[in-house]
């Protein structure tokens, strides 16, 4: 093995899979609430928040990153309350960009969950509720089963979407090994320094990983799909 | 024990006002019936709780399910429900969907034991199979068995039928009927279909826009001339009787009617069972004295009750009235002239066809 391979810095690697594992995780107990009401409301905010919800989809990612590096940094209001409660300034540290990858995945993570409420559409719930079940039952026996195919799409979603995440990682988490440095972030530094067999290292990883991802979540939904 | 259910039910939608108020027995078939668009599945999904927006009243034996003050939510309200569209759980198998209403129920109240329910309505062969496995009729009664196993007070059935194609609804009568006569289960039965009705209610509550045009005895209204049903086609009176002797060399059965014996195509049922036999308006004849020389066997002594015209100026609706039962007759208007046909005179039907309905 080469000598530069040896001393070969893989951490960006361990950060990457960290960050998108927290964020898949907080993205489907977040999503799942949001896509229930936006699919059941009748309310009349709920133009305005699934607007909302979607903007981090068409927002280009250096403007979130800008609002996320003001509202997180030690003089905006979630900075500054979270330096309030022991936790420091979030800017520029591996919590911010938990919360940012959060926000900026939000949409990939309600869309197919709230596709997924909308086919089943009410008529199982309301044959639940005729056979006894109340409504927190009907929502573990009932809604959690039937819309599993949307939350595996949704986690699978959030997670590579996580993990190439780029734009708004750089405007509030910088650059800082062990922290920060996440994959995307390390191979665009490899570039600029001309260390092109370090990016090709980790820009080849991607790539197969993704690839693997996408086959096996593409291999489970076939199968699901034929079984229905 | 109070053994009614007494409902009262107001809602308010863009193009539909439903304002119905009825009284159903604790026993036997109440039909709703009326054409689409009546409001008899929303009076339906009013009984199960379905229908938060519906302000009213109901009661059910001795409890308030429903008024100013208390609603009952659904999953608290004894009932079974069954779908137009069985709407089984598809990520369930069947012997799942069949006990996850059973399983919610207290154990000191399931009264209808799963073994039971199965064989009652034919499943046992698909218990391992997944929903989307099974033709619509097969459904159905999965879905029939998955409410009964939640031993209901109340069963409530939204054109269970409807969505059927002939031979899967004849598939079902029976069961249904056989739900009638063996389990003493009240059962309020949405229907548009007159032949469905006409098989399995006792009782019928008539529907048109959201109100509650009559209700009653299924013969009542069936032979009520100031309502739709007696003029439809297919018009007809329902009697009850019991079979009285059976002759296996012309292939007869005789049930004794109040009004008289009638003979029809021989069923295999134990001397002394109840059946209930339809009869059409339009195979009643009338005659004068009791004729000699006709293949028709059925004819009664009746009295004229009441005579009204119909949408056809060309024939009349004769109202009769044999032993305690009534039955109705189109008759042409000439013959109603030519036979000098008025209330209070006593003739004789014959009647060309007589159908067993169960």
């Amino acid at each position: 093995m080469p000598a530069e391979l040896t001393q070969f810095d893989f951490s960006p690697i361990w950060l990457s899979l960290k960050l998108a594992s927290i964020t898949t995780v907080l993205l489907l107990l977040l999503a799942t609430p949001v896509a229930w009401w936006l699919d059941r409301s009748e309310h009349r905010l709920k133009s305005m928040i699934a607007a909302l919800v979607t903007l981090p989809l068409v927002l280009p990612p250096s403007v979130l990153g800008f609002y996320l590096l003001l509202m997180l940094g030690p003089n905006g209001p979630i900075g500054s309350f979270s330096q309030q409660i022991g936790l420091g300034s979030l800017a520029f540290s591996f919590k911010g960009l938990v919360i940012a990858s959060v926000i900026y995945s939000f949409p990939f993570a309600v869309q197919p969950i709230q596709n997924a409420f909308e086919a089943m559409g009410k008529k199982p719930l309301e044959a639940a509720a005729t056979l006894g079940a109340s409504p927190f039952d009907r929502f573990f026996t009932i809604s959690l089963p039937m819309i599993r195919p949307g939350l595996v799409t949704a986690a699978v979603l959030g997670f590579a979407h996580t993990i190439g995440e780029f734009g708004v990682i750089l405007m509030i988490g910088g650059n800082i090994p062990g922290e920060t440095k996440v994959l995307s972030v390390a191979i665009y530094e490899h570039v600029e320094s001309m260390e092109f067999q370090q990016a090709h290292i980790l820009s080849g990883g991607m790539v197969l990983f993704s690839f693997i991802v996408l086959f096996t979540l593409y291999s489970i939904n076939g199968k699901t799909r034929r079984l229905h | 024990m109070n053994k009614t259910i007494s409902a009262s039910f107001n809602l308010q939608r863009d193009q539909f006002t439903l304002n119905a108020e009825f009284t159903a027995p604790m026993s036997g078939v109440t039909a709703l019936f009326g054409s689409s668009g009546s409001g008899k599945t929303t009076v339906l999904r009013c009984l199960a709780g379905l229908e938060k927006q519906a302000s009213g009243f109901l009661k059910v034996g001795d409890k308030v399910w429903q008024d100013e003050h208390h609603f009952v939510p659904t999953h608290k309200r004894p009932i079974g429900y069954v779908f137009q569209e069985s709407n089984l759980f598809e990520h369930l198998s069947i012997t799942e969907n069949l006990t996850y209403g059973m399983k919610r129920t207290p154990v000191e109240s399931r009264r209808i034991d799963f073994n039971e329910a199965v064989e009652l309505l034919g499943i046992k062969a698909f218990l391992a199979r997944k929903p989307a496995q099974l033709s619509g009729g097969q459904r159905q009664r999965v879905a029939i068995a998955r409410a009964l196993l939640t031993s209901p007070q109340l069963l409530l059935m939204d054109e269970p039928l409807a969505s059927l194609d002939l031979e899967g609804k004849a598939d079902i009568l029976p069961y249904l009927e056989r739900l009638h006569d063996e389990l003493k289960l009240p059962i309020i039965y949405v229907s548009h279909a007159p032949d469905e009705v006409v098989r399995i209610a006792d009782r019928m509550v008539l529907m048109k826009q959201g109100e509650v045009l009559a209700q009653g005895d299924i013969n009542e209204l069936l032979t009520r001339t100031d309502l739709p049903l007696a003029h439809l086609e297919e018009a007809c009176a329902v009697v009850s009787g019991k079979v009285v002797k059976h002759n296996k060399e012309f292939h007869l059965s005789y049930l004794a009617l109040s009004g008289g014996t009638v003979a029809v195509s021989y069923k295999d049922l134990p001397i002394g069972h109840s059946v209930r036999v339809r009869i059409l308006a339009r195979d009643v004849s009338l005659a004068l004295n009791p004729v000699e020389g006709t293949s028709i066997t059925n004819v009664f002594p009746v009295r004229i009750c009441a005579i009204d015209s119909t949408k056809d100026p060309a024939k009349k609706l004769i109202t009769l009235g044999m032993g305690g039962d009534k039955i109705i007759a189109t008759i042409t208007a000439l013959s109603t002239s030519l036979l000098n046909i008025e209330v209070d005179k006593i003739m004789y039907a014959q009647v060309k066809s007589v159908a067993l309905m169960r």
